[in-house]
């Protein structure tokens, strides 16, 4: 690759020839501000925020879209610069919702923290603004077109990363807003309900939709019993929300707030998430041995995923596995087994989860998904929404001690909670898998192929019966899009095939911690938060989901044996076509 | 939705012959959604998908183009396009005195067409003959030096 030799603020600096300016600026130790550019998702260089000078040039020059030129001299912070930034804030300020106090983005909103930087006057242009009508229409997120400084990069994740593209900039000029085919709101389209959208806002125009007023609710009902599930990726962000650095595992403190909260039982659905590769890996044994199945079998545990594949392939629903996700089985299972075993009423009984998810709000109202004939689950919340809450309660985590969930029955392996990264589900299920042709555990579980940040990763199982069992795991729906052309195609050479609907898996899900452009642009938060999930593998004494002893007594004595009809009755569900959608 | 829409088995044999023949031409869309609309004469959401679908782009993305280009309509048109210029040279010679008399001729803002789908008005910007200002189009059709009384003779041709 070419070199170019070039200074930022009178340091050199050489870099590849093609790299952007703001990157080479990156390389001098000299950051330059954004409002728009995301890396890896976006360099529209509509914001105007990284505007640097450039000498010989005769206007401003955009740095996340320009690349460098051998002899160039930046300057990234002169008095023309700064005074372009404030004017191009103050003018997004006279167009924007400033109900700032109370907006869910308050001290995390990347407008703000410029507009203190600045020194901006909010209100120095006063005329039109623009007023939208909240779109609300769904179960799982709020779009506030008030606050949209259309920066676009809710556009490019839908688009690029996802390839749902729900949302597009539609008008023009004054009048140009984020918005859906014909004005159409959310429910309308092809959302998948991923939330991705959500994360990479630098304002508050995405937000989860709040349930945390229902939780509250439910726990301050005395006759209520309030069971509260907590997934894999939850403990590896929440800590984020409280002053923890990036890839903190707070599982003990996370336990103890939940108790704290007043939940009357503190469980995991990393047990779930056992069950789910007791009922899975049979599944795909149960498929490999019969010529006539469908395959390669596809996960079923991520609900962005699951309407992904429904909205869009509806006609390969076959392929996925039959299994609820760990969430549903969790709720199923207490409601169910559970509540006979200790003599409660499922209609006074309360299921709670905690996710990285906002599609799992969808995913609790799906039909048949009631196996005790109330919902599965009853309320689910983001990592967000807990962080939130417990700030409410007065309760820190930083300040709390750790504590353990519940026994017997909220316990999960260490395989469970791989469940909360990319390649966790097959790492999990392959352990098992092995286990129960071979009749003996792996002499190593580490599966490094399905590990890592890389969009398609494959690997191959040789079993003792001489099986050779193909698999591929992929994250983000664009990777799925192409996994699944393979499959429509007849090209696919895989058995079994984990999809994540988020980039990174659940730790990376819609429900997470929202981290700012300037540390996403610098460091991949996936792999910090995966990083923890391993940590946690690693030194586990459980490491094996068919060794979770809860296993056992739920199959001794509830449901038999895996995919028996019990098991299908209440684990197990139908997917179908979802075709009312503008796509 | 539109639910006026409905197309005839020639409109919808032209369009696929608009598809066919932009099959391999890259970046086609905006020519796609142009002959898409000289067919239909405005571009229904049925239309915009069957785009979508024959160029290989989000439906949202061809949306986003019709509303960024005053060009494209996305309300079926009235049989006679009506244009009254408010370019500058136009409107000091009283086109804005014009578009008031057409308006309540017609009972419709610019941009909206009648009820019985015969009339669509327009307010344009400078169509390039300022020498005949004020001027009013229909369907293409340019009548120049106007005062409002002309309007009565106009129409009439028009069966209005």
């Amino acid at each position: 690759m070419k070199q170019v030799n070039l200074k930022i603020n009178g340091i050199p600096v050489t870099v590849d020839a093609g790299t952007r300016i703001l990157d080479a600026a990156k390389k001098a130790g000299v950051n330059i501000p954004t409002l728009c550019y995301l890396k890896d998702v976006t360099n529209d260089g509509s914001c105007r925020m990284c505007v640097v000078e450039v000498t010989g040039a005769k206007n401003l020059v955009t740095s996340c879209f320009a690349t460098v030129k051998e002899g160039m001299e930046v300057f990234t912070n002169t008095p023309k610069v700064l005074a372009s930034r404030k004017t191009t804030l103050e003018l997004i300020l006279s167009n924007h919702d400033q109900n700032c106090l109370s907006c869910v983005r308050s001290t995390n909103c990347e407008l703000q923290k410029l507009a203190v930087e600045y020194g901006c006057d909010s209100y120095k242009y006063k005329g039109e603004k623009n007023q939208y009508p909240l779109d609300d229409s769904n179960p799982y997120l709020i779009r506030d077109n008030n606050k949209c400084i259309l920066c676009r990069r809710c556009v490019a994740v839908c688009n690029k990363i996802q390839t749902v593209s729900a949302i597009g900039p539609n008008f023009r000029g004054f009048k140009t807003e984020i918005g859906s085919v014909f004005g159409h709101n959310l429910d309308a389209t092809g959302c998948v309900a991923c939330g991705q959208c959500i994360k990479v806002c630098p304002v508050g125009a995405l937000y989860e939709k709040d349930d945390t007023a229902r939780v509250m609710e439910a726990i301050l009902d005395p006759e209520k019993f309030v069971i509260v599930g907590t997934a894999p990726a939850v403990r590896v962000g929440l800590g984020e929300e409280f002053g923890y650095p990036i890839g903190s595992d707070v599982q003990g403190k996370m336990v103890t707030s939940l108790r704290r909260l007043g939940f009357d039982k503190v469980f995991d659905v990393n047990m779930t998430a056992d069950l789910t590769i007791m009922e899975e890996g049979t599944e795909l044994l149960s498929r490999l041995d019969d010529k006539n199945a469908t395959l390669p079998m596809i996960t079923s545990c991520s609900p962005g995923w699951i309407n992904f594949i429904e909205t869009y392939y509806p006609d390969l629903v076959g392929h996925l596995s039959s299994c609820k996700s760990p969430q549903q089985m969790f709720g199923a299972v207490m409601k169910t087994y559970y509540a006979e075993k200790f003599g409660i009423d499922p209609a006074k009984m309360v299921v709670v989860t905690v996710m990285p998810c906002t599609a799992k709000k969808t995913e609790v109202l799906r039909d048949h998904h009631k196996a005790s004939g109330y919902p599965d689950v009853d309320i689910t919340i983001t990592t967000r929404e807990l962080a939130r809450l417990l700030k409410r309660q007065s309760i820190n985590l930083a300040t709390l001690e750790e504590s353990d969930f519940d026994d017997p029955i909220g316990k999960g392996s260490s395989a469970g909670n791989l469940f909360g990264t990319t390649g966790g589900v097959m790492e999990a299920a392959l352990r098992t898998v092995a286990y129960v042709v071979n009749g003996k555990n792996l002499d190593k579980l580490d599966f490094k192929a399905v590990r890592g940040m890389k969009g398609i990763k494959e690997a191959k199982v040789k079993l003792d019966n001489g099986v050779e069992v193909k698999v591929a795991v992929v994250h983000s729906l664009a990777n799925a899009r192409k996994i699944m052309e393979d499959i429509k195609a007849g090209k696919s050479k895989y058995h079994f095939i984990e999809v994540m609907a988020c980039p990174g898996g659940c730790i990376n899900g819609g429900g997470q911690p929202i981290v700012s452009s300037e540390i996403l642009n610098n460091v991949d938060v996936r792999e910090l938060r995966a990083k923890a999930v391993y940590a946690r593998d690693k030194k586990a004494p459980l490491r094996l989901s068919h060794e979770n002893p809860i296993m056992k007594t739920l199959y001794d004595e509830y449901f038999g044996k895996p995919n028996s009809h019990k098991a299908h009755e209440i684990l197990h569900t139908t997917y179908k076509a979802q075709d009312a959608k503008i796509k | 939705m539109s639910n006026q829409f409905k197309d005839t088995p020639e409109q919808k044999k032209q369009l696929d012959e608009v598809f066919e023949g932009l099959k391999n031409v890259p970046g086609s869309l905006m020519k796609a959604m142009q002959k898409a609309q000289d067919i239909y004469g405005y571009l229904p959401i049925e239309i915009m998908q069957r785009i979508a679908e024959a160029c290989k782009v989000p439906v949202e993305e061809v949306y986003g183009i019709a509303t960024f280009y005053a060009q494209f309509n996305l309300e079926p048109m009235g049989k006679y396009k009506i244009g009254i210029c408010l370019g500058t040279a136009c409107y000091v010679k009283g086109s804005g005195v014009l578009l008031d008399r057409v308006k309540e001729r017609l009972h419709i803002e610019p941009g909206r067409t009648t009820e019985d789908m015969m009339f669509t008005l327009e307010a344009t910007r400078c169509i390039g003959c300022c020498g005949l200002a004020p001027v009013l189009t229909v369907n293409g059709d340019v009548y120049g030096n106007l005062v409002p009384e002309d309007l009565d003779r106009i129409f009439a041709q028009y069966n209005a």
